[in-house]
């Protein structure tokens, strides 16, 4: 089979290829080049070595370390937030409540509507709350900027996340909850020893999808805040894109952070991998 | 005949067990929480619908939450303001021409070298794979610079051409989900298809794309949710004077260019939210059991 398509590669995977190579791959490569350059425009570009990846944590940080630490926060705090929520609600839903496909329906919609979209309605709502509470609007104050990103990114990815573990408790076999009920295990005892473990698979998957979408969450911050006031409610994505914008001297700085942010991606990933694979072995 | 009777007793007996009394008290209690919750997940989107309705000078932060009753009614107003002056129907043109485009050309050519892929073994096809797992890890930011100075010179920067441009950035998680599926199809037919005469074109579309329909339906739709909300990219590539989308003209009108002009922009907003919500509710099972396939090979 192999050699018979083999010489139609030209069909079949050049369009592919052609368009993977000029969207993804010499972009990156370019990319990684450049954050060793120093430039303003891409006609003068002077070799610096790895002072942008020094002067990122020095003279050019703007905020970059402050976004870091922000943006861990907000990922820990939206994942944990989300998953155990999300789990909550799938568990109350595959209880063949009435309704469910209609709750099921409402949870999952913010998902279809794009992060700059949702991030305007949710500027509008919290802004109209805050201002009945006689409080600083999200703008003029970072504290309000933050919590109101954690409120919108649960309520956008809750849906998301019940989806796969409504998913995952539908997969536990009947007969193995019946013995249990057979046996005498309670509700509780049933959920921690039997549902848990066999969904832990939807859970490692949840986590990790939760874990890179808050790291990697853009469009939310934008809308919602634009990182005011003064930069101090943006997280490390939103920074390198202002970086790229605002200090146009700096633009092999914003590639060397875009790098590092990179490797962070990476290194979370392969945590996840580790304990994906390390399950596997258990079971 | 025997399977059947065996499950429905053991239904049966799972009724029985969680339907004691306490438990359908617990029902109708979360029930009735989980609307109420409804209520509020909805309210924002709700809210958006409401203020289309009103006057501009009625949608202010301390009047967001009264309803358009009497003077602060509008009727469409908003709806023919923003359709007229906002350019809005162009901006809805574009993301619909770029995601149509866009998604047809990653289906089409992902299932092509998905299938190319995991039938020729050797070094190009694992280091092709490989690249494509790569390219989801990788965040966006990573690329945005170099890859908008790429589009530009190779003049990819139109809405007629960027799909290329989404081709390859999309084709990472379309080749995965494509050689995942390709993986436990026999190649039994394939081979047969040869034998008659079939030459790998037609082998691909008669025997193997039929096949591959289920994965294509849920990859088309993680891609769709993907290309028709994304801002950045289009943002970067485009030439924000001849070209916007929708979340680029979204963006564009609430940031800083004086005062915000509300009313429209709600009515902007509810158009294009409205077909996505008919969208959805028609073809809820697709999106949700793409959403689980997606997830369980990611």
């Amino acid at each position: 089979m192999g050699n018979y398509i083999k010489r139609y590669w030209p069909v079949f995977v050049l369009p592919t290829l052609a368009a993977f190579i000029i969207g993804f791959i010499w972009p990156f490569i370019w990319g990684t080049y450049l954050s060793f350059f120093s430039f303003k425009t891409l006609s003068k570009t002077t070799f610096v070595g790895f002072q942008n990846y020094i002067d990122l944590f020095g003279k050019a940080n703007f905020g970059f370390t402050d976004a870091l630490g922000r943006t861990v926060i907000f990922t820990a705090i939206t994942s944990v937030l989300i998953n155990v929520i999300a789990f909550f609600i799938a568990l109350a839903l595959t209880r063949k409540l009435k309704g469910s496909n209609v709750f099921r329906t409402v949870f999952f919609l913010p998902n279809l509507i794009g992060g700059i979209v949702l991030g305007f309605t949710w500027k509008t709502l919290l802004n109209g709350v805050l201002s009945g509470m006689n409080m600083e609007l999200l703008a003029l104050n970072a504290t309000h900027g933050f919590w109101g990103l954690v409120i919108l990114t649960c309520w956008q990815q809750i849906g998301y996340m019940m989806v796969i573990y409504i998913a995952g408790l539908q997969n536990v076999p009947g007969d193995i909850l019946e013995a249990a009920a057979i046996d005498g295990a309670t509700p509780l005892q049933t959920l921690v020893k039997i549902k848990l473990p066999m969904v832990m698979p939807s859970i490692t998957i949840c986590a990790f999808l939760t874990l890179t979408n808050s790291f990697k969450l853009f469009d939310q911050n934008l809308a919602l805040t634009g990182g005011e006031p003064n930069g101090t409610s943006q997280l490390l994505a939103l920074n390198i894109y202002k970086t790229f914008t605002e200090y146009p001297k700096f633009k092999g700085v914003a590639q060397a952070k875009a790098f590092v942010f990179f490797l962070m991606v990476v290194a979370i990933s392969l945590i996840q991998l580790y304990f994906t694979k390390r399950k596997e072995v258990q079971q | 005949m025997q399977k059947n009777a065996k499950k429905a007793i053991a239904e049966s007996s799972m009724m029985a067990g969680n339907m004691s009394k306490g438990g359908r008290t617990l029902n109708v209690v979360l029930s009735v929480v989980f609307a109420l919750l409804c209520l509020v997940w909805i309210y924002p989107v709700a809210l958006v619908l409401i203020n289309s309705f009103k006057v501009e000078t009625a949608i202010t932060t301390s009047t967001i939450f009264n309803l358009p009753l009497g003077e602060t009614f509008a009727g469409v107003d908003n709806y023919v303001y923003g359709v007229q002056k906002m350019n809005f129907l162009s901006s809805f043109g574009y993301s619909l021409l770029i995601t149509v485009t866009s998604v047809a050309l990653i289906i089409l050519c992902c299932s092509m070298c998905a299938w190319f892929i995991t039938r020729v073994n050797g070094v190009f096809s694992k280091v092709m794979y490989m690249l494509c797992v790569f390219s989801m890890v990788v965040p966006f930011q990573m690329v945005m610079f170099t890859l908008s100075k790429t589009a530009d010179s190779l003049g990819l920067n139109t809405p007629f051409n960027i799909c290329i441009i989404y081709l390859g950035f999309g084709a990472g998680l379309a080749v995965f989900m494509f050689t995942g599926f390709m993986r436990s199809v026999p190649v039994a037919m394939e081979e047969a298809a040869m034998i008659d005469g079939c030459n790998p074109l037609q082998i691909f579309f008669k025997v193997v794309f039929p096949i591959l329909k289920p994965t294509a339906i849920s990859t088309a739709i993680l891609e769709t949710m993907w290309v028709w909300n994304d801002y950045l990219l289009p943002q970067l590539v485009l030439d924000i004077k001849k070209y916007m989308t929708i979340p680029m003209a979204v963006q564009y009108f609430q940031g800083s260019f004086g005062r915000v002009e509300m009313g429209p922009m709600m009515a902007c907003i509810t158009i294009t939210v409205i077909p996505i919500i008919i969208l959805y509710l028609c073809s809820q099972k697709y999106i949700i059991e793409g959403v689980i396939s997606g997830a369980v090979k990611g």
